[in-house]
C-alpha cells in the first residue's frame, strides 16, 4: 500500500521530465500545480490507497478491536462493565465509578481501551461532561 | 404542564455558616412553590475537595436539590443561584425521562422475576397448566 502512494509521485516526475521539466525542480508551486492537472490520472490512484483503507477498517472491527492500538495484537474480549452488572443508570453523582473510566490526565478513556460498548460509553461520557462540570472530576489532571 | 423532574446540584463556599445555608435553601423552596413546583428532596452531601479550583476556592459544601416544575421555574431559580454570592457553581439536570427509563426496566425485571418463582412453587403439585413452558418437562 505505502508503494501505491509513492508511485505516482515517481510516475509525475517521469512523466514531467520531458514535458515541462524546469517547473518541477523551481518551486512546490507550479510543480503542485503540475500534479493536479495530471492528476486527472492519478486521482484514482491516490484515493485508492484510502477507499481500500476505509474497506478493510471496518472489517476487522470485530477481532482487530486491539489491532488498532498498535503493537497490541488481539486482545481478549473485552465485555462491557455495565452490560455485565447490569448497572442501569450512570450518574454524574458517583464519582467512583466514573472514576474507573478517566485517565490519569483526567481524559476520557476510549471504548476500545476499556469494552464499553457504545450506549453506555456515550452515557458515561455525558455522564463524565456533567461531573467536570460540577467539579466532581477534573478537567485536566497532572498536566504533562 | 408541571410534571418534569430537575435535579439541582450546587456548591457553596466552604466557609459558610450553616444557619446561613438553611436560610438559603428555604428562600429557594419559596421560590419553588410559589411558582407551583414541588420540591422533592434535599440532601446536603457535605463538604467536599473540588477536583479543580474555583473562585479561588478549593473545597466546597455541595447541596442537591430535587425539583418538580416547570422550565420557567428551574429559569428562575438558576436566575437566583447566579446572584448569590456564596454559591459558586451549579448544574441543573432534567431527570424525568431517566426516571421514566429506569422504572421500566425495574418493571421488566419485578416482572421476570415474578414469571420465575411462579412455576416453580407450581411445579411440586405438577400443575400443567404452568404459566412458563419449562415447568412442564420439570414435573413430567
Amino acid at each position: 500500500m505505502a508503494d501505491e502512494t509513492k508511485a505516482p509521485v515517481a510516475d509525475r516526475t517521469a512523466s514531467e521530465t520531458p514535458a515541462a521539466s524546469a517547473s518541477a525542480p523551481s518551486s512546490s508551486g507550479p510543480s503542485s500545480s503540475g500534479g493536479s492537472s495530471s492528476g486527472g490520472s492519478h486521482a484514482p490512484h491516490r484515493s485508492g490507497p484510502r477507499d481500500s483503507r476505509d474497506s478493510r477498517g471496518p472489517r476487522p472491527g470485530g477481532p482487530g478491536g486491539g489491532r488498532e492500538g498498535g503493537r497490541k495484537f488481539f486482545r481478549r474480549k473485552k465485555v462491557c462493565k455495565f452490560c455485565v452488572e447490569k448497572i442501569e443508570s450512570i450518574n454524574y453523582k458517583d464519582v467512583r465509578l466514573l472514576a474507573g473510566f478517566v485517565a490519569e490526565s483526567g481524559k476520557i478513556v476510549p471504548r476500545r481501551l476499556t469494552g464499553v460498548c457504545t450506549p453506555h460509553q456515550r452515557r458515561l461520557s455525558s455522564a463524565i461532561k456533567q461531573a467536570r462540570n460540577i467539579a466532581l472530576l477534573p478537567f485536566a489532571g497532572r498536566s504533562n | 404542564m408541571i410534571n418534569r423532574t430537575y435535579e439541582l446540584m450546587f456548591i457553596v463556599r466552604p466557609d459558610m455558616v450553616d444557619e446561613e445555608l438553611d436560610k438559603l435553601i428555604s428562600t429557594l423552596e419559596t421560590a419553588v412553590t410559589s411558582t407551583g413546583g414541588t420540591v422533592k428532596n434535599v440532601e446536603k452531601m457535605g463538604k467536599r475537595r473540588l477536583a479543580y479550583t474555583v473562585r479561588r476556592f478549593n473545597d466546597g459544601m455541595y447541596i442537591l436539590l430535587t425539583v418538580e416544575g416547570s422550565g420557567g421555574l428551574i429559569h428562575e431559580l438558576e436566575r437566583r443561584l447566579r446572584v448569590t454570592e456564596p454559591v459558586i457553581k451549579f448544574i441543573t439536570v432534567r431527570i424525568d425521562e431517566e426516571q421514566k427509563r429506569l422504572d421500566k426496566i425495574k418493571k421488566l425485571r419485578d416482572a421476570r422475576k415474578k414469571a420465575a418463582p411462579a412455576p416453580a412453587a407450581a411445579a411440586t403439585p405438577a400443575t400443567p397448566a404452568a404459566e412458563a413452558g419449562e415447568a412442564a418437562p420439570l414435573a413430567q
